[in-house]
């Protein structure tokens, strides 16, 4: 099955369309958009999926207060079937409060939070369709790694034959053979982590929601551990907490950006990526020193600070490309000009623009 | 809630705590049965068991808490239990699951005392002279005072995160409720008050079982103390929803 997302069939041809598209003998994922009703009737017959919004997750005006300390207030917001979103936000943000209450190990204050339709605080067998990875990934350190998956795997109500072979899948697809019958406590942290995620993943679950699953690996593990839930998510939703910033450049369609208990970005990440993009930056590295009021006086200019003798960095007034400006200025003046590049406007910066407390 | 049984026993078998718990609770019921001189059954002189039933509730004060000390305890200090709580399980399922595997546990540090039995009616004389009914009610009774002090150790055990503090909380509970309630009403008080002060005991009603009627009241008393011990720890378990 080829995942193909993201294309909307409104009006009354939606229903044509759906219908060639199932002649090819594709499997049609079809979410209605909430408030459209039932949606589409097909006959009887044809080759399709139904999943109306079914492994979505809807936070609405959640709100949770530790006594009368808020640690999440008044936060609402959408995760899409087959959506891979990051939850980012600094330490203490409200990230883990809000995947607690998300997996209904803590109850909401106010507000709801629907996953596949049904509220998590009201609806136990919601839990069958959530897999969770805690943070700092908890396990029972004196249990192997194949009984941890049975005892994980029963818990489910997966017994027999079909235990055995799902477990097998989830070892393999996690990379555990090798390890899968050690002691728990005896495996690096990768591999824990690895143990966690199989525990997550073994009862096929259809939204999955990972709590900073990457923190505390070395980069190889971090890189593997990433590629596991890229491949793991082709056709899941997926919510994951992190304050990594490329992991969510690699890993996710949007982003969600909370501070304090609130929202304050929502957005997809070219759109958060283009955030302050009217103003360009762009770094000049000369061989020798030159006046500074000289750089001033180029068209477009706005402002020259001071790197090092050689080198400065200049802004734009109106963020248009200044380099063949500067490269022309080195040309005239005979000076050689080592490097010059365009500062990207990088998602770490967005975030501490979007997560720096206000100035006291 | 088989599930978590099923996760409890093993755990008990995998880190040899139900051999050591089995092993100390029969080495010292042995010890005192049939080596120490004060109280072994030979200068006893008659062929009873009151030894097994006097003193294994002092051993159990002490042996059921390490059993169960680290129910709870280990869970949340590992961070475990938010993962139980998240699958689909009650907090009934988990609570029980530990609690009838240290019920369990109990049985199988009490089975081996049969053997005692056999002994002390082998040596009556005339051969068999021993009051079996006495003493398998001090058995049921035994068992279900075994099974309160469960229920106390995993509420001891549900309250904190420290694996020492639930141990010596429970067996301070276990303790007050086996003779404290008892001693408190012979110190203090009298009559109608004391006889109900002694009757929220255990002693009284094993006491009642020991003399081999099995007796309604005390079964239901020693089950609804049971309860009353789980359901505390049941509104613990909730109590991170407040």
């Amino acid at each position: 099955m080829i995942p193909l997302r993201g294309f909307k069939v409104q009006g009354s041809d939606a229903r044509s369309v759906l219908r060639a598209l199932i002649e090819t003998e594709m499997s049609v994922s079809i979410t209605s958009e909430p408030g459209t009703g039932s949606g589409l009737n097909l006959e009887p017959g044809t080759f399709c999926y139904f999943c109306t919004s079914a492994m979505s997750i809807t936070v609405r005006n959640l709100t949770k207060l530790y006594g009368a300390r808020p640690a999440v207030s008044n936060v609402s917001f959408n995760v899409e079937p087959g959506e891979v979103v990051g939850f980012l936000g600094p330490n203490g943000a409200g990230k883990s409060t809000t995947m607690k209450i998300l997996t209904g190990y803590l109850p909401p204050t106010e507000g709801s939070v629907l996953v596949c339709d049904q509220e998590v605080s009201q609806h136990r067998s919601v839990r069958k369709a959530i897999g969770y990875l805690p943070e700092h990934n908890p396990l029972y350190l004196d249990m192997y790694v194949h009984e941890f998956l049975n005892f994980v795997g029963k818990v489910y109500g997966i017994h027999g034959a079909e235990l055995k072979k799902r477990v097998g899948e989830i070892v393999e697809r996690c990379g555990l053979t090798l390890e899968q019958n050690k002691k728990i406590e005896m495996l690096s942290k990768g591999y824990r982590q690895r143990v966690g995620l199989a525990q997550a993943l073994l009862h096929d679950p259809q939204v999955l929601i990972l709590d900073e699953p990457t923190t505390g690996l070395d980069p190889n593990q971090i890189v593997e551990i990433r590629q596991l839930i890229k491949s793991i998510s082709a056709n899941k939703t997926v919510l994951f907490s992190t304050h990594i910033m490329q992991e969510v450049q690699a890993l996710c369609d949007r982003a969600i950006v909370i501070n304090k208990g609130s929202i304050v970005a929502d957005e997809r990440i070219k759109d958060l990526m283009s955030r302050n993009a009217g103003v360009g930056t762009f770094i000049a590295d000369f061989e020798t020193p030159i006046d500074m009021n000289e750089l001033k006086g180029i068209e477009g200019v706005s402002e020259v600070t001071l790197l090092s003798p050689t080198s400065f960095k200049i802004l734009s007034s109106s963020g248009s490309d200044l380099r063949p400006a500067i490269f022309r200025f080195a040309a005239d003046r005979n000076l050689s000009l080592l490097g010059l590049r365009q500062e990207e406007n990088s998602l770490e910066a967005v975030f501490r623009d979007l997560t720096k407390s206000p100035a006291a | 809630m088989i599930r978590v049984f099923a996760k409890e026993i093993g755990g008990f078998l995998n880190s040899l705590i139900a051999y050591i718990v089995v092993g100390v609770f029969l080495t010292a019921i042995g010890l005192l049965m049939w080596v120490f001189k004060d109280t072994s059954v030979f200068e006893n002189g008659f062929a009873d068991m009151s030894t097994l039933f006097t003193l294994g509730p002092y051993v159990l004060v002490f042996l059921i808490p390490a059993i169960t000390m680290k129910s709870f305890a280990e869970e949340r200090k590992l961070g475990t239990m938010e993962l139980l709580q998240t699958k689909p399980l009650t907090d009934w399922d988990i609570l029980l699951g530990k609690f009838f595997a240290a019920v369990v546990l109990l049985l199988c540090a009490l089975l081996p005392t049969l053997v005692y039995y056999y002994t002390v009616y082998q040596l009556g004389n005339p051969v068999g002279n021993v009051d079996s009914s006495g003493t398998f009610g001090s058995y049921i009774g035994l068992f279900l005072l075994g099974a309160v002090f469960c229920a106390i150790g995993i509420l001891a055990s549900s309250l904190t995160n420290n694996q020492i503090v639930a141990f010596l909380f429970a067996a301070l509970l276990c303790f007050l409720f086996y003779s404290g309630l008892d001693s408190f009403a012979a110190l203090v008080m009298a009559g109608d008050q004391g006889l109900f002060i002694r009757q929220l005991g255990i002693v009284y009603h094993y006491e009642s079982l020991s003399r081999g009627l099995i007796d309604s009241r005390d079964v239901i008393y020693f089950l609804s103390v049971c309860f009353v011990f789980l359901l505390a720890t049941k509104t613990v378990l909730g109590s991170r929803s407040w």
